[in-house]
């Protein structure tokens, strides 16, 4: 990057701090940093860890936009900072926080883990009851077929959404849009048949009915994934099912 | 000091290690497994490849062709035995990608779609748009959340293999969030932590990838092999390096230069028409594609831009809706990073560094030197690429070699008795003192890691790019040394314990600086030209006297450079020739 003319230009970043171990309250520290046209808050605070101060702690790796590791608040809204330019914001400063409705472990560090746990109640994995061998070849699934779970299978885990939705901050056991859309990822998936088992998590209390519909997931999805769009198909599913269930007991379900 | 004992110890998360967990978790669900990985595995660098992954599928294809293609794309380099069982095995392990639930991309009734890529006869890419790597990653990772046998060490970050009686039988690894070394025990360890593209400035790696596997197996005096060969990809973004699929031009994409001509031709690529067409022009293979850009260039034929010279990639005649469904993410790449709309606008691209065809020695079996460690994927070197990889390979690569490197650890697993507790405990404690006392206590260096980092970089670039002479990577060896002496006066501001970033980034350039030397010596070494490795001083291959892989040893002064011979069984060397 060094060979872009910044003219000289700086822009102001306050960032989030906090050090458990160093004790001390949260507080915001100020850097300078170059601005230049194409650099992005993730190139800011790069040049800040590289060139003034090394202790600044946060996660990266791609600068494309797709492994989900630098998520975090720039000026109050959840963004990948390897996509949030700084020409964007030029010459007002960039407040950088932590995503919201997580607990800080350093900085702009965040602990996830409760997330994974989510992710592995609902199964995120193709269910078949017989598994067709090998040597009978691929599950035949056409485009249209592919296209009913497309968009949710572009979930890149970057935690945006969660940090979003003003009911994870409410109700920390809510399973949250990004786990939703994976099940729903699965659940629409010709070659899937384990929506059964997914249902005790995804339509209990913690689930699909913990969501408000507010939106503000699919607002901030990098990938147009739109789990509040998957959190409203699977909760009209669900209400057919439990039509089929109580008004058709005797009846053949699906 | 605490420890953990495990049967296999996976280190790294990313394709290989994910899929090699896989097949312990559903074959061998006896054994206690444990995947380390410094990151959570779907932040993996697999997650960025985008084109496909290679395997015989139609029934216009057959295993011989896929064999000769990657043969003559290795520049011979490549085992041809590994290469046989490599394209034997390619069908089945995409298949069971498809049975996981995979992604893959249909024909209109649903069977498994193809496409072309670089340096192919026929077309065999099996392909998810063009987010292939990231649809399988996910998918790899989801279906391993299913298996109770596999325990996670997410974050966690390995630094030494812990060796006594001759065998491999663990690791010591630091949490990151607590600052803690443990001695994670295991019977067989299998090292699967990717290359280390980030020894270069312009990469499309991203900036995890920095060959710790490479370097902690290097360190415990297991050989380097081929690390002379690193791939540069014809077509990344100026300035970010962004990788631009290779599926753009297997789509149809050119490639042109500043008079918008088609200067492949004039490089053994040609004729230019008809176009489409399968290992010709656009569709040529990385390394003689990237060498032609710099004759390109240098006569005066390139494109000047902020961040260098450019050519352009146009895929603008494919139209807006074959872009949309089969070139999405290059769509959205080029609009956010080079702020043009590829589907009106050509895309300035250069080459840039992408994979290395070298790494840890391993045999067939994915067995190295040392018993009780194993390596897959882009960190080991089984000889699937020789001196050129194939765009495609290497998605597979980490499937077929994944899964076998996880069988062969299990086998060596259940053979062992167990773990020598009390002096693998100690080497961890010796290692958590070393890492206080060079690092996090350390008050009297003068170094930052940056600049360090930055001048291996450019050392790097101008010692060991596409063309190479006796006098740059002599003068890179020269500058490599000094800046290995440097290292030992570095500085960090960063003392805590807890998520200490700037340690794992400094320890990250130590085994970069190894790494970055293995390279330089190898290439130095190496008095000819092939695939990758091109010197202007000896221009052409010489199978008399190289026709052999290069093994980088560690020694306390210049890494010292032995050669094996290279497997030949059906295809006696020969010319490579394209576009015809």
């Amino acid at each position: 990057m060094a060979n872009s003319e910044s003219g000289g230009a700086t822009m102001r970043l306050e960032v989030f701090r906090y050090s458990p171990e160093q004790g001390g309250e949260p507080r915001f520290q100020s850097y300078e940093v170059p601005f230049r046209e194409d650099w992005v808050v993730l190139d800011a605070l790069n040049y800040i860890k590289d060139q003034l101060d090394g202790t600044l702690t946060y996660r990266w790796s791609c600068r494309m936009g797709v492994c989900g590791s630098c998520g975090m608040m720039v000026n109050g809204v959840p963004k990948l900072s390897c996509a949030a330019f700084l020409r964007d914001y030029h010459p007002n400063p960039i407040r950088v926080e932590p995503l919201e409705n997580f607990p800080v472990l350093r900085d702009l560090v965040f602990n996830l883990d409760a997330f994974l746990d989510k992710l592995k109640t609902v199964q995120p994995w193709l269910v078949r009851q017989e598994k067709k061998p090998l040597s009978e070849g691929e599950y035949l699934q056409t485009p249209a077929q592919h296209a009913q779970f497309k968009e949710f299978s572009m979930c890149i885990n970057c935690m945006l959404c969660y940090a979003a939705c003003p009911q994870m901050g409410l109700e920390p056991d809510f399973i949250g849009p990004a786990a939703i859309a994976l099940a729903q990822r699965y659940n629409l998936d010709s070659r899937d048949q384990g929506r059964d088992q997914r249902q005790e998590v995804v339509a209990s209390h913690e689930g699909i009915w913990d969501c408000t519909f507010v939106g503000e997931c699919s607002v901030v999805c990098p990938k147009h994934v739109d789990p509040a769009g998957a959190i409203q198909q699977a909760k009209l599913a669900s209400t057919i099912d439990w039509f089929q269930e109580v008004l058709w007991p005797f009846g053949a379900r699906k | 000091m605490e420890s953990r004992e495990h049967d296999v110890l996976i280190v790294g998360g990313g394709g290989t290690g994910l899929r090699a967990a896989i097949e312990l978790g559903e074959q061998f669900p006896k054994l206690l497994v444990a995947v380390v990985s410094k990151v959570y595995p779907m932040r993996s660098h697999t997650v960025a490849a985008e084109g496909g992954a290679a395997a015989v599928i139609k029934s216009n294809d057959n295993h011989d062709a896929h064999c000769y293609d990657t043969v003559s794309g290795s520049d011979w380099l490549g085992d041809q035995d590994v290469i046989e069982l490599f394209v034997r095995e390619a069908p089945n392990e995409l298949l069971r990608m498809e049975h996981w639930g995979c992604p893959w991309s249909r024909e209109p009734d649903g069977h498994i779609a193809v496409r072309p890529f670089g340096g192919m006869k026929i077309e065999r890419t099996w392909f998810a748009a063009d987010k292939t790597g990231f649809h399988m990653l996910h998918t790899l990772y989801q279906t391993a959340l299913q298996f109770k046998n596999i325990e996670w060490y997410d974050e966690w970050f390995v630094s030494k293999l812990l060796v006594e009686d001759g065998r491999c039988q663990g690791v010591a690894a630091m949490q990151m969030l607590t600052g803690q070394v443990h001695a994670l025990l295991a019977k067989a360890v299998v090292i699967c932590t990717g290359g280390a593209g980030r020894i270069f400035p312009f990469t499309t790696n991203g900036a995890i990838k920095t060959g710790d596997g490479m370097g902690i197996a290097y360190r415990a005096g297991v050989a380097l092999k081929d690390m002379e060969f690193v791939q540069y990809h014809p077509t990344g973004l100026p300035g970010t390096g962004i990788l631009i699929t290779e599926a753009a031009r297997g789509e149809g994409g050119i490639l042109v230069n500043k008079d918008g001509y088609r200067y492949l031709q004039d490089y053994g690529m040609g004729p230019a028409e008809p176009w489409p067409r399968l290992r010709g022009m656009e569709l040529g293979p990385r390394d003689k594609l990237s060498q032609a850009f710099v004759h390109e260039d240098q006569k005066g034929r390139t494109i000047s831009s902020p961040y260098g010279n450019v050519v352009h990639l146009d895929i603008r005649h494919l139209g807006e809706a074959k872009i949309n469904k089969k070139l999405p993410f290059v769509r959205e790449l080029s609009k956010n990073y080079a702020g043009i709309d590829p589907v009106v606008q050509p895309i300035p691209v250069r080459p840039v560094v992408h994979y290395m065809m070298g790494g840890i020695d391993t045999d067939i079996h994915s067995a190295t030197s040392l018993p009780g460690l194993f390596a897959a994927g882009e960190s080991a070197c089984v000889s699937l690429n020789g001196a050129n990889r194939l765009g495609s390979n290497s998605l597979t690569e980490l499937l077929v070699f994944g899964s076998r490197a996880a069988r062969a650890a299990a086998e060596f697993a259940s053979q062992q008795p167990g773990v020598a507790d009390a002096k693998l405990l100690a080497q961890a404690e010796a290692e958590q003192q070393r890492i206080a006392a060079q690092y996090i206590r350390k008050q009297d260096g003068k170094e930052r890691i940056a600049t360090i980092r930055n001048e291996m970089n450019l050392a790097m670039e101008s010692g060991a790019g596409i063309y190479r002479t006796e006098a740059s990577l002599a003068k890179g060896c020269e500058l490599l040394a000094a800046l290995k002496e440097r290292f030992r006066n570095v500085q960090l501001d960063d003392h805590s314990v807890s998520f200490n970033t700037e340690l794992f980034t400094a320890m990250e350039l130590e085994f970069m600086l190894d790494i970055a030397e293995a390279v330089m010596h190898s290439a130095h070494h190496r008095k000819e030209s092939r695939g990758s490795h091109q010197r202007t001083d000896f221009a052409a291959r010489d199978d008399e006297n190289y026709l052999k892989h290069s093994l980088a040893n560690r020694t306390d002064g210049a890494p010292r450079i032995d050669y094996k011979d290279v497997v030949i069984t059906r295809w006696p060397p020969g010319e490579r020739i394209y576009g015809k």
